[in-house]
């Protein structure tokens, strides 16, 4: 549906706006991110990695090299992310489905950078989540999901308020709890030390989730991301249980999040790794 | 620490799903190599490798969910939202109704 709307606007685009140039640059993106839903017959037998200049890795399918949705080559920093998007592009059958190529996407959005923000605007986005935290809402009412929420949340909360010495809370009120100036200044001091990649893997972590405190326990390997997923849909899962699960809404959901955050937190560790092999020495 | 299955069952896992992805010939595709090699290095052995274990762990544990939970969305994709709008006998068929098979019954006589 998407697509036929930003088709429709193309037209009315071009004649309405005078700034020309601008408006065609923004639409030549949108139309080539709007073909996601879009299936494409594949083209290609053999998908294989090489490195090029500057240790890159990229992606040839057949003998042709991958480009991004915008035009760059694409390209890979390390050798297992190239294989991850590889494995990704030779999972597909008959048709590209490109929704379901959740590392290519992440590296084409890093590589691109549609939005065209810098690092520091994307951390106070990312922390802009922390203000309306999934984890620190809570409900008044019915009582055993208060408890549950209390009884699965609660140990997260705290785990991270140890980890990283900060107050966050949680409320009940629809202001949410007072987040004091001091943790944003932590998170985002801790923040600072990824790359553009990671961030953009942890944005999108986030934005998934629904939650800071959620991205950053699975980031920091304290939690799986089946805890994640099920922590983030706590409450969804409490009706699920009292009304019935319905395989097409809620497995379906449960499924893509699940899928989505996974290659969000590997993007995350993949982009932000540096591996180095250390030998001991010999000791006769 | 988040509780993981052991290493040896979430590497049969993603050989598991690599074989569904690519088929009989998995054994020479460059993932295959790819996972094997790294578990076998990470395996403890005598402290050769200082990499963190449990961080491979965990990250070999995400690559495994990634691989099942986006075969099991395309799968219930594919099942209920892969087919787009439905017809108009379809839809008529869902409440019950029929469409006329052919024009000329009741409202069309000359």
């Amino acid at each position: 549906m998407f697509r036929s709307l930003v088709k429709l606007r193309c037209p009315f685009g071009n004649i309405l706006s005078p700034n020309k140039v601008c408006t065609s640059q923004h639409l030549r993106f949108a139309v080539k991110y709007s073909s996601a839903t879009e299936e494409r017959k594949r083209f290609y037998q053999d998908v294989s990695i090489s490195q090029g200049e500057g240790g890159l890795y990229e992606i040839n399918l057949d003998r042709k090299k991958l480009k991004t949705p915008g035009g760059k080559l694409f390209t890979a920093p390390n050798e297992a992310l190239a294989i991850g998007v590889a494995t990704e592009w030779d999972a597909q059958k008959d048709t590209l489905k490109y929704y379901s190529m959740h590392l290519t996407t992440l590296c084409n959005t890093a590589l691109d950078n549609p939005t065209g923000r810098n690092e520091k605007q994307m951390i106070s986005a990312a922390l802009k989540f922390l203000d309306t935290d999934t984890i620190c809402y809570r409900v008044d009412e019915p009582h055993s999901l208060v408890e549950l929420q209390k009884n699965e949340w609660d140990p997260v909360l705290h785990w991270i308020e140890d980890r990283y010495n900060v107050t966050i809370g949680s409320s009940s009120s629809i202001l949410g709890p007072e987040i004091p100036k001091a943790t944003k200044d932590t998170f985002r001091q801790h923040l600072n030390s990824y790359n553009f990649w990671s961030l953009t893997g942890l944005e999108f972590v986030i934005t998934q989730l629904k939650s800071v405190v959620l991205a950053i326990g699975m980031i920091d390997r304290h939690l799986s991301v089946e805890q994640a997923v099920l922590l983030s849909r706590l409450e969804e899962e409490y009706q699920i249980q009292h009304w019935g699960n319905v395989e097409w809404v809620h497995d379906y959901d449960m499924y893509e999040l699940r899928a989505r955050t996974a290659a969000g937190a590997l993007f995350v560790h993949l982009s932000s790794e540096s591996s180095t092999v250390k030998r001991k020495l010999m000791q006769d | 620490m988040a509780a993981l299955s052991s290493p040896i069952r979430v590497c049969r896992g993603i050989l598991k799903e690599l074989r569904v992805i690519q088929g009989p010939t998995y054994k020479r595709s460059l993932a295959y190599s790819y996972v094997m090699d790294q578990f076998r290095k990470n395996k403890v052995t005598g402290e050769r490798y200082c990499r963190a274990q449990q961080e491979a762990h965990h990250d070999s544990h995400t690559y495994l969910c990634l691989l099942g939970s986006t075969r099991s969305h395309l799968a219930l994709h594919k099942l209920y939202h892969g087919k787009g709008d439905r017809s108009r006998e379809e839809v008529a068929a869902l409440v019950g109704l029929r469409l006329p098979s052919q024009p000329g019954g009741k409202g069309w006589e000359k």
